[in-house]
């Protein structure tokens, strides 16, 4: 388990290596730089903001600095936002996005199995195909399709919700939260219900009914853990998902969180910010697939962690 | 087969009638007819070949052309004048739009895809076959790529590159193969202990004939399926970077942009919201089902 842990973590270093490699020459690449504005800068002022930033060294000199730097954990200073540290940014507003991410993934799990184990109960009957053709819709119709349509009719012409900002508390979490839960629900609940169908059919849950157990607790006991064995596995790449679904969202509903930030940071070249949230989106995925497989070996005595 | 006498050996009706009656299904056959029962994959072709025509043709027979701006009709609504579907702030018909922007969200589906097939299949086809340690090394630089947050490389390329719409073909092809080098890598591995393998081997062929002429042909399956998933998942990245501005640039139009550019304009102007979002939902639809058909036609297991 131990060696299991170590050895990803062996994995993980490489990997966020190259993340910071590519993005670092990739953001220097670009055109423009952080410091054009829509009055031109002076080429003596230019040079002096240059060198302040050391962004008069060659390139692959800057690189290994910033290697330096981030491997102590700094990431520089905000190279647009006056007086502010990469690191005073993200956690001024990771929050938002967090809150968004958990409460989307808690629900959409909740309702994901529920509907699942549902559809799975009742397969090839008209709770079935209503829970699976909704489970299509949700797979096919993008975030940037339902957020709109979803403003449109609750925030517009019904006027029960608040259509941007977070200023209505918690009423105003709820549009964002629902239009980057319901892909997710849509995926759980077709993973739960193949799982749930698959697990009804084995050995051991016939064992279950032979010995007279009550239906519930086969389904509710046995048989959903093993059902939603493949969904911990899901877990990592549905987090990819919320990221980027929360970019749209972020954008549409006007919150302060990360992925708004990220777009404008890289549109404005803001250097420094660009690269530290790639580092902490890197980083956040690379240990959420961590635990996901650790959470599957833990909950499937089959599997070995070597 | 009518009865088993027929096929007694050596008597010449028997063999002639062997020829006719054992003339059987293929596994293709065997395919096709699955999918031709399947009643949403078969309407998921029909409808998506209803798109596929619009897109091709539909823009040479609209009445205005997709970037021709009316001062004096903006902001039509549907049905109300001369514009089917109404126009936009700048009076441009939102039909004409519309299927433009089928055409090139549909196009970049394509080009993206193929991109990701053929860099997918080659990786697979490769790692799998020679496997040992170049296997290794293969499979985990896809690994490392995995887990990298490829949304925010994608718009750190538009960001340096500047859209242009080669570079989006080419930036979501290339994030778009890693899951196509691992279902290859995986059939080539179970492939390649096959008896056809070995004789052509034993034929003398060179491994790249051998990996080009019999090992890449018998993975069409899981790979025709993948491929039928791939071009929603494309289609879709590309309208997502459209929506956050960094796709296809104006006046091109994408369903990306005309859906982000709806919302933009909802409160005022419903309709340039709606109809472009139905046919995106309607066209990634009808590929989903197809998908869906085709693995279960191609991959029997699944049933």
């Amino acid at each position: 388990m131990l060696r299991f842990i170590g050895r990803r973590l062996l994995v993980a270093l490489p990997t966020l290596f190259l993340v910071v490699t590519v993005a670092f020459f990739m953001m220097r690449a670009a055109p423009g730089s952080p410091f054009d504005m829509d009055r031109k800068l002076s080429p003596e002022i230019e040079r002096n903001v240059m060198a302040k930033y050391g962004m008069d060294r060659p390139l692959t000199e800057q690189y290994v600095k910033y290697l330096k730097d981030v491997s102590h954990g700094d990431f520089g200073p905000s190279l647009k936002y006056k007086d502010k540290s990469v690191l005073q940014i993200l956690r001024e507003n990771y929050g938002v996005s967090l809150r968004l991410g958990l409460s989307a993934i808690l629900i959409a799990s909740l309702m994901g199995v529920s509907l699942g184990v549902l559809a799975a109960l009742r397969q090839n009957r008209s709770t079935d195909y209503a829970v699976m053709g909704l489970a299509i819709l949700g797979v096919c119709i993008p975030t940037f399709v339902t957020a709109p349509l979803l403003v449109l009719a609750f925030g517009s012409w019904l006027g029960w919700l608040p259509t941007a900002g977070l200023t209505a508390g918690l009423r105003s979490y709820v549009l964002p939260v629902t239009v980057l839960a319901l892909p997710q629900i849509a995926i759980i609940s077709r993973l739960t219900r193949a799982g749930m169908i698959e697990v009804l059919q084995s050995n051991y849950v016939r064992t279950a009914r032979a010995k007279g157990l009550p239906e519930h607790r086969i389904v509710g006991r046995h048989a959903l853990r093993a059902a939603i064995l493949p969904l911990v596995s899901y877990l990592g790449p549905a987090c990819a998902g919320l990221l980027t679904g929360s970019l749209v969202v972020e954008k549409i509903f006007n919150l302060p969180g990360l992925g708004k930030f990220f777009v404008i940071s890289a549109l404005q070249r803001d250097y420094t910010v660009v690269m530290g949230m790639v580092i902490f989106y890197a980083a956040l995925i690379l240990f959420l697939n961590l635990v996901a497989d650790l959470l599957y070996a833990a909950l499937d005595p089959r599997v070995r962690l070597a | 087969m009518s009865g088993a006498n027929l096929l007694v050996p050596g008597s010449r009706r028997g063999a002639a009638a062997m020829e006719k009656a054992v003339h059987g299904r293929s596994l293709w056959d065997d395919a096709r007819r699955r999918l031709l029962r399947n009643r949403a994959a078969v309407s998921g072709v029909i409808v998506l070949a209803a798109l596929v025509i619009a897109a091709v043709v539909g823009p040479h027979l609209t009445p205005y052309a997709y970037d021709e701006i009316n001062k004096n009709d903006v902001w039509q609504a549907p049905l109300t004048g001369a514009h089917l579907l109404g126009t936009d702030s700048l009076g441009r018909d939102l039909l004409a739009r519309l299927l433009m922007g089928l055409r090139v969200s549909l196009a970049i589906g394509l080009v993206a895809t193929a991109v990701s097939l053929v860099i997918g299949v080659a990786w697979g086809a490769v790692a799998g076959y020679v496997g040992g340690r170049l296997d290794e090394v293969m499979m985990r630089f896809v690994d490392v790529l995995y887990s990298l947050p490829f949304i925010f490389f994608v718009i750190l390329l538009m960001v340096t590159f500047g859209s242009n719409i080669i570079l989006i073909f080419v930036a979501i092809g290339a994030v778009e193969w890693l899951t196509m080098s691992r279902i290859v890598r995986g059939q080539t591995l179970s492939l390649k202990q096959k008896e056809f393998i070995e004789a052509a081997r034993a034929a003398g062929l060179t491994q790249g004939a051998i990996i080009a002429r019999h090992i890449v042909p018998n993975l069409l399956g899981p790979v025709v399926v993948y491929v039928t998933l791939t071009i929603p998942a494309v289609i879709l990245a590309e309208s997502f970077l459209s929506f956050l501005g960094l796709g296809v640039q104006p006046p091109m139009a994408s369903l990306g942009t005309l859906i982000a550019n709806g919302a933009q304009d909802m409160e005022l102007a419903w309709w340039l919201l709606v109809f472009p979002a139905l046919a995106m939902v309607v066209t990634l639809m009808s590929f989903n089902f197809i998908g869906d058909g085709l693995r279960d036609a191609i991959d029997p297991k699944d049933r």
